[in-house]
């Protein structure tokens, strides 16, 4: 199988790798993994004082289109509010990075990701 | 033969997650030699084609039921289990957590070449993983708890995969 020229990219440049401490005011931590090729997940975003995510950082470790989803979903969710990055769906990033259908569950992880760390924000923060 | 009968009972063998694996082999054999395509040889097209479906068939059906894994997942498929292993990405965070750690240890000990403690860490994930399927055939053949196993048959691929890495990250240092 061959990877597209945007998971390449993305694997051999990856954005935002690292992480924020948990407990850091207005971070929302997401751990996700998909038993089917035990990838493991860990997205976290950082929410200003107006709802607004000024940045996110992933640590994934996996196959080249589980970090690529990843990267790309932690450049889509900066400028957005928690809301809009909820409503980032997987098909777009599996569009975005033309993954072929065995790697559509990379996406999933991704979006999932996403939905899980928004949620741990929420939760933190009292909504 | 049946096509729809079960791979238990195509071979002739309780439905259990504990089985004599020599037992398997010889029945898996005894198969194979029905259906060898060298007995068909002078048979007609049809019935040439029906014994290389059927060799097919015992071949997949002795795969599964081999690998203690794949065994389990089909005796969860059979009591109308999905484990949901690509639709379903949550796990316990503890549990996440530490697979994130183990998977740094390995690439740490891979990047620094360090062959003694990839074998430590080999080791010690072979004692976690057996002992996780001891547990398994409690679950599966004497308690019939399906929902608990299919937690952690979710678990065990995920350790699997790391072994699997494990021995790739060893045979890459031997080459």
């Amino acid at each position: 199988m061959s990877y597209s020229v945007k998971v390449i990219d993305h694997y051999e440049n990856p954005r935002n790798v690292g992480s924020f401490g948990k407990e850091e005011d207005g971070v929302g931590t997401g751990m996700v993994g998909a038993p089917a090729c035990g990838d493991v997940m860990k997205l976290q975003i950082k929410v200003n004082k107006s709802g607004v995510i000024e940045d996110a950082k992933f640590k994934t470790y996996g196959c080249g289109s589980a970090i690529a989803s990843s990267s790309l979903v932690t450049e889509w969710v900066k400028g957005k509010t928690v809301d809009q990055a909820l409503s980032i769906k997987n098909t777009e990033i599996a569009e975005e990075l033309a993954l072929p259908p065995v790697k559509i569950h990379c996406s999933i992880l991704a979006e999932d990701a996403i939905k899980a760390a928004v949620a741990d924000y929420k939760k933190k923060h009292g909504e | 033969m049946d096509f729809k009968a079960d791979h238990f009972v195509l071979f002739g063998i309780k439905p259990t997650f504990r089985l004599d694996l020599s037992d398997l082999d010889s029945r898996y054999r005894d198969i194979q030699a029905q259906v060898h395509p060298d007995r068909f040889a002078h048979a007609g097209e049809a019935e040439r084609r029906l014994s290389m479906q059927w060799a097919t068939h015992a071949n997949e059906a002795y795969q599964t039921l081999k690998k203690p894994l794949e065994r389990a997942k089909y005796l969860l498929h059979l009591a109308g289990h999905d484990i949901q292993a690509e639709s379903n990405t949550a796990m316990p965070p503890d549990f996440l957590m530490e697979q994130m750690e183990w998977r740094e240890a390995v690439m740490e000990a891979r990047d620094g070449g360090d062959h003694h403690e990839l074998e430590r860490l080999h080791n010690r994930l072979r004692n976690d993983i057996s002992a996780r399927y001891e547990e398994l055939g409690q679950l599966l053949d004497d308690k019939a708890e399906f929902a608990l196993a299919t937690d952690r048959v979710r678990r065990l691929m995920f350790l699997e995969k790391l072994l699997h890495e494990i021995d790739d990250a060893l045979a890459s240092l031997e080459e």
